[in-house]
């Protein structure tokens, strides 16, 4: 068990030092200069001003040495400060300040999506080939073209235009306002991430209940004379959610990151709406921490997944 | 045990005059792509409460989907079931999967083929022990723990306590099977299907569970239908034999007429088939030469012609019926059945053709040959009594 936790911590470590230095790499390598930026692109300047930011900013220093001063202190919380809005830091007026609001809208996208999907995918399976499982499965086709801001313009016509009964954009904090009030702003932009989601969980519990289904143990606990419920949740679900498990898992990970169209829809001020003034703003050190933050967040759960895998399947304790 | 429904009871019940079990011209279609498997093509068979029927043929014969069928287990869209299945006076053909699940682990519960994928290798034995025991019956969560203890304990199982909160995987593949005949038991079921409850196990293990099997059914009173390819074990623990070839019976008798005069090719390579103690494990079933027929496109008249020693014009063309042998209760459909005159003209006369192939063909008969199938029988059930006596004994 040692060894296992020990190589798996190793693994963990390289992917880690892997994801931070492309992810700082590459928002490095964006196109503009910050400098510009900074002193707008029709102020004018002299060459002392310019050299002075670029010191300041350590843009004259090469690429890995940049990184690793930006990991050191990375490491110890400090993900530097806003070029734009100065004084604003990184990690502690940015991604702690927004982190609540992106991870509560993924949550709540991952949770109406296995909600939704687990039934729709066991009733596929169950009445497999029959109109139950065409028609749901023609639902789920659709689900799954349909891009999430049409989604999530649909719904705010729906819901707030027409039938008034939420809110069409903004955020209201469950510290400000209260768990109701923030649920009102939350429930739309989240259902209209939840709903790609669905049709991907959806797809995957049915292919592997399917093949559950065809298992021994299913008809020997058929012949126990249970209900067909019984047999299906009961049963058959635990060894057929394994890769839904590790989807879940993904996903979540990839929605910390996948929220911007979303969040800019419903002007949220989430992580993704941060991250997409940052870029307009070629504020580089909040694209970098930004990216680096959902990056590493990504893995981690992901290594979480991994443990969790056991937890569904006893038989893999033991290895 | 707790369980539904005292000796007195059932014991009384069995004075009553129909079988438990009447089963009319049954038959198992299943659609397919290529066309229709006919797995089970008209069987038909009785069997009296408390007693043992055997179902004895090769592998494909259509053994397991018998008793699927009868259990009504094979309910599919691409499943056709015709004839008649009267179970404690109830019609079941017609009765749906939501129907049958009031009788499926009560009224009549399986013991599957291969212990190693018939559990849920993600749910602990104790509850797969016990849920239906608590969907059926109502038991309380304690109650249903000290049921599965209980359970395991009459199985012989040791350390039942800790043993109830194992998972499958933590099981060798002979405790597995207890488990499954425990499940199996769990609700006081009258009716018991074992099929191939041992094909999976080791030797030594096959005859603990077949002793398990034989007197849980006797303290319990219980009908049972013991499915197998291997008739040495059917031989001293069934009161009656049924041989399948293809779907169907093609020989039926109480077990002493059976191995006393039997009167069916296919029953006799069969019987020449048992492994012999110095035969390695799997030799059996190679035994009888040529291969099993195609259930989609079956051959013309008899359908064992092909791979029969005997075969002439006539079975070809024309499909024998079941026809009375002189013992009662015993029944063959062959044309010329072994131990008549028209037998040994059969045989003599494809040997003088030539074509005596399979059988013959592997020096198991000869036209001298001395040994009959009465003697081998004899010798095999003592050797199953000696064997039975022994472990029952301890
Ligand atoms: N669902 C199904 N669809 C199509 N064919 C089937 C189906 N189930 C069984 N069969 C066919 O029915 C035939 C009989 O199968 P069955 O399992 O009853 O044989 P068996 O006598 O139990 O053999 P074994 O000793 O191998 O268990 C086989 O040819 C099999 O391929
Ligand atoms: S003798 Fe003819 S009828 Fe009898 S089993 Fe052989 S082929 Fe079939
Ligand atoms: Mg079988």
């Amino acid at each position: 068990m040692g060894r296992i936790l020990a190589t798996r911590l190793l693994r963990l470590g390289a992917t880690l030092f892997a994801v931070t230095f492309l992810s700082f790499i590459m928002t490095s390598l964006l196109p503009g200069d910050p400098v510009n930026a900074i002193l707008g692109v029709d102020a004018p300047r002299d060459q002392e001003t310019v050299d002075r930011i670029r010191d300041e900013l350590g843009l004259d220093k090469p690429l890995p040495v940049r990184y690793v001063n930006w990991l050191g202190s990375a490491v110890q919380g400090d993900l530097g400060e806003s070029y734009i809005n100065r004084g604003q830091t990184v990690w502690g007026d940015t991604i702690v300040q927004r982190l609540p609001v992106t991870a509560q809208l993924a949550f709540m996208a991952i949770i109406i999506a296995v909600i939704l999907a687990v039934p729709i995918g066991v009733l596929g399976a169950y009445r497999q080939g029959r109109w139950e499982d065409q028609t749901t499965s023609a639902g789920v086709q659709v689900a799954l073209s349909v891009p999430n801001f049409i989604t999530g313009i649909f719904l705010i016509w729906l819901f707030a235009v027409k039938l008034k009964w939420l809110p069409a954009s903004n955020w209201n904090r469950i510290s400000d306002k209260g768990l109701i009030a923030n649920l009102e702003t939350a429930i739309l932009p989240s259902t209209a991430l939840a709903l790609t989601q669905m049709a991907i969980f959806s797809r995957l519990v049915r292919s592997d209940m399917i093949a559950t289904l065809q298992e021994n143990f299913v008809l020997s606990a058929k012949a126990k004379g249970l209900s067909d419920r019984y047999v299906l949740f009961r049963h058959a679900l635990r060894p057929s959610s394994l890769s839904l498990a590790t989807i879940v898992g993904i996903n979540f990970g990839a929605l910390l990151g996948g929220t911007v169209v979303i969040e800019t829809l419903f002007a949220i001020p989430g992580l993704g709406f941060r991250l997409i003034n940052a870029i307009n703003q070629r504020d580089i050190l909040v694209i970098q921490g930004i990216t680096v933050f959902v990056a590493v967040a990504y893995v981690l759960i992901n290594t979480i997944v991994d443990l969790l895998y056991t937890v569904l399947d006893p038989r893999i304790r033991k290895g | 045990m707790t369980v539904v429904g005292s000796d007195t009871e059932r014991l009384t019940r069995a004075d009553n005059a129909e079988p438990l079990l009447v089963v009319k011209d049954l038959k198992t279609h299943f659609k397919i792509d290529a066309g229709i498997v006919k797995a089970v093509d008209g069987v038909s068979f009785e069997l009296e409460r408390g007693k043992t029927l055997g179902i004895v043929g090769e592998s494909g014969s259509g053994k397991t989907v018998l008793s699927r069928s009868v259990m009504r287990l094979n309910i599919a869209s691409n499943v056709i079931n015709t004839g008649s299945i009267r179970y404690d006076g109830v019609e079941l053909i017609d009765k749906s999967s939501k129907q049958m699940q009031k009788l499926w682990g009560v009224e009549m519960a399986m013991v599957f083929q291969d212990p190693m994928t018939s559990l849920n290798p993600v749910v602990r034995v104790g509850r797969q022990l016990t849920e239906h025991l608590r969907y059926h019956l109502g038991v309380g969560k304690a109650e249903s723990r000290a049921n599965a203890i209980e359970l395991l304990r009459s199985v012989k199982i040791p350390e039942p306590e800790s043993r109830i909160d194992n998972y499958p995987h933590e099981m060798s593949g002979g405790m597995r099977q207890r488990v499954c005949i425990a499940i199996a038991l769990a609700c006081g079921p009258k009716m018991l299907f074992a099929d191939e409850p041992t094909t999976a196990l080791d030797v030594t293990v096959q005859h603990q569970i077949l002793n398990l099997l034989a007197t849980q059914q006797q303290d319990r009173f219980m009908t049972m239908i013991m499915v197998t390819h291997d008739l040495g074990v059917v031989a001293g623990r069934t009161d009656e034999i049924a041989v399948m070839y293809a779907g169907k019976v093609v020989e039926k008798a109480p077990t002493p007429s059976l191995f006393a005069d039997m009167r069916h090719p296919y029953t006799q390579a069969l019987l020449w088939s048992i492994p012999k103690v110095s035969q390695p494990k799997h030799t059996r079933l190679s035994a009888i030469a040529g291969r099993p027929p195609d259930l989609i496109n079956p051959p013309s008249g008899c359908s064992f012609s092909p791979r029969c020693p005997y075969a002439q014009d006539k079975c070809r063309e024309e499909e024998p019926p079941l026809v009375a042998a002189s013992t009662p209760g015993h029944e063959f459909a062959c044309w010329y059945p072994v131990g008549s005159p028209e037998n040994q003209e059969a045989y003599d006369r494809n040997l003088a053709a030539g074509v005596a192939v399979t059988l013959a063909a592997e020096g198991r008969i000869t036209a001298t040959e001395e040994l009959t199938s009465d003697i081998i029988a004899a010798d095999l059930i003592n050797d199953v009594i000696d064997i039975s006596n022994d472990e029952v004994g301890n």
